[in-house]
């Protein structure tokens, strides 16, 4: 058996990690595995590990297993875990470190379906200033190759005024553009 | 007269059209102002914050700092996500000077900070406006069963979002639903979440927590969820139909906004108040209390 240098992993990923406590202003290092989190967590049970294992296998620097997990995009921000956490970490805000460091990284396999709803989405406030949800709609349906998702409500939409035809473009879009534009290059 | 900002966000004059009909309709009749902020961009929601931090910062920063040429000292947002996004800001900026300098940077009028968020909630359930809803009731909501669901993001986390509610058992919509004559029942998914964007990305789950959230209203006896979101109310009324697809039940439950409800306790009309715009046709639920 050869020789494994355990120290160098370790110092490797420890430097992701130390980014990770930065970036969410998080310091997950308080955690004590209560698992409060877990137990009120409305994803908990679509996800691969639930929100606390998370937290310890960042601590044990897993880096490719928690940016490759399901469970920060299950994730929908909804704060129980953050409201519940007794140590007083923003676990959710900690899993919007994540899925921002997992593209970075180019662990996008399981993140398709929520990056290009992302992608669409922003586009549409990017272009018009407002979320446009038909055109969201379109464009997320061709980037997935799901033509259908989601037509059904279309018509009953438009039936009752509740949807339309064509975007509202506010006033401020050239400031919007040059806000994109600055977040974007300026990392 | 009581004035306000109003942001209404990209939901209320789409998905969620009757909540801003009833909002306005119920604030004329209560002496409340709500100005429109000027030229107001979308919030960015949740697509914002997964996608850059500064990002999702900018983007209500704009609207506030837009807010902030109205003459009023508060804004409101019906939206749970874009009230929390407000929030956001307000908590990270306040606490961040030189992040406040790079955001304002971004923006070609600068966010102050001087227009403070207020809960949508509270401007009905606080105290006074409480007892001028109770005066001006023309058609008590009595027998009426109502679960009153607040979602997520109005009072999660406490610490950012809210300092009025309770994040576990909030009490404003109730002590609202009380006032309008109506009963608001007890149960334990007053704050749980809907799936949020996971009807569109994880679609089976989301239908998931939507027929949890369902269940627990029909079996604490309620004839409605009333919403106080507009992403909430979308799940849980147009994925009705799916939901019941998928776990073979029928609960054909209206999901109505509060602001629906004031209205027609007050006396509006059904119409003006958007009932008409809700998928699960509430006009059982409207028998009930005699306006149908």
């Amino acid at each position: 058996m050869g020789e494994v240098n355990l120290s160098q992993v370790m110092d490797r990923n420890r430097s992701f990690v130390d980014r990770v406590i930065e970036e969410s202003g998080q310091d997950i290092r308080q955690c004590y595995q209560c698992a409060k989190c877990s137990g009120g967590c409305p994803g908990s049970s679509a996800m691969d590990y639930p929100p606390n294992q998370i937290i310890r296998m960042l601590m044990l620097g897993m880096k490719e297993e928690v940016l490759n997990s399901h469970t920060i995009w299950v994730c929908m921000g909804c704060n129980t875990c953050t409201t519940r956490c007794i140590r007083d970490i923003q676990v959710a805000a900690v899993m919007d470190t994540l899925r921002q460091e997992a593209v970075r990284a180019g662990y996008v396999d399981k993140a398709k379906l929520v990056l290009s709803f992302n992608d669409s989405f922003l586009w549409t406030v990017r272009t018009f200033g407002r979320l446009f949800e038909p055109g969201m709609a379109m464009i997320n349906n061709m980037k997935t190759g799901n033509f259908m998702k989601d037509m059904q409500f279309g018509l009953p939409l438009m039936l009752k005024g509740k949807a339309s035809m064509f975007p509202h473009r506010i006033k401020g879009r050239r400031e919007m553009k040059k806000i994109f534009e600055k977040v974007q290059g300026g990392k | 007269m009581t004035k306000y900002a109003f942001y209404p966000g990209c939901s209320l004059e789409t998905g969620g059209i009757e909540y801003g009909m009833s909002s306005h309709a119920v604030a004329k009749a209560l002496g409340i102002e709500l100005l429109e902020v000027p030229d107001w961009n979308c919030c960015g929601a949740s697509s914002a914050h997964m996608t850059d931090h500064l990002l999702s910062l900018a983007l209500p920063a704009r609207i506030l700092a837009l807010a902030e040429t109205l003459p009023v000292t508060e804004i409101v947002a019906p939206c749970a996500a874009c009230h929390a996004r407000f929030a956001a800001v307000e908590y990270e900026l306040g606490r961040d000077e030189e992040l406040k300098q790079k955001v304002n940077s971004l923006l070609e009028r600068p966010y102050t900070g001087k227009v403070k968020l207020r809960y949508y909630l509270d401007i009905f359930s606080n105290p006074e406006t409480l007892s001028e809803i109770e005066k001006k009731v023309k058609k008590s909501l009595k027998g009426l069963k109502v679960a009153c669901y607040y979602g997520c993001l109005f009072v999660k986390p406490p610490k950012i979002v809210n300092f009025v509610d309770d994040p576990e058992d909030p009490q404003s919509m109730d002590n609202i639903i009380r006032a309008l004559g109506a009963e608001p029942v007890q149960w334990p998914y007053k704050t749980e979440c809907c799936g949020a964007s996971l009807g569109v990305t994880l679609e089976d789950h989301c239908t998931k927590l939507c027929n949890d959230i369902l269940g627990f209203a029909r079996d604490s006896g309620a004839d409605c969820i009333v919403a106080a979101c507009p992403l909430c109310q979308a799940n849980l009324d147009m994925r009705q139909v799916t939901v019941e697809k998928k776990y073979g039940v029928s609960y054909r439950m209206p999901i109505p906004f509060f602001t629906q409800l004031i209205g027609l306790a007050l006396g509006l009309d059904p119409k003006t108040l958007g009932f008409p715009k809700l998928f699960v046709d509430p006009v059982g639920m409207l028998k009930k209390v005699g306006v149908a």
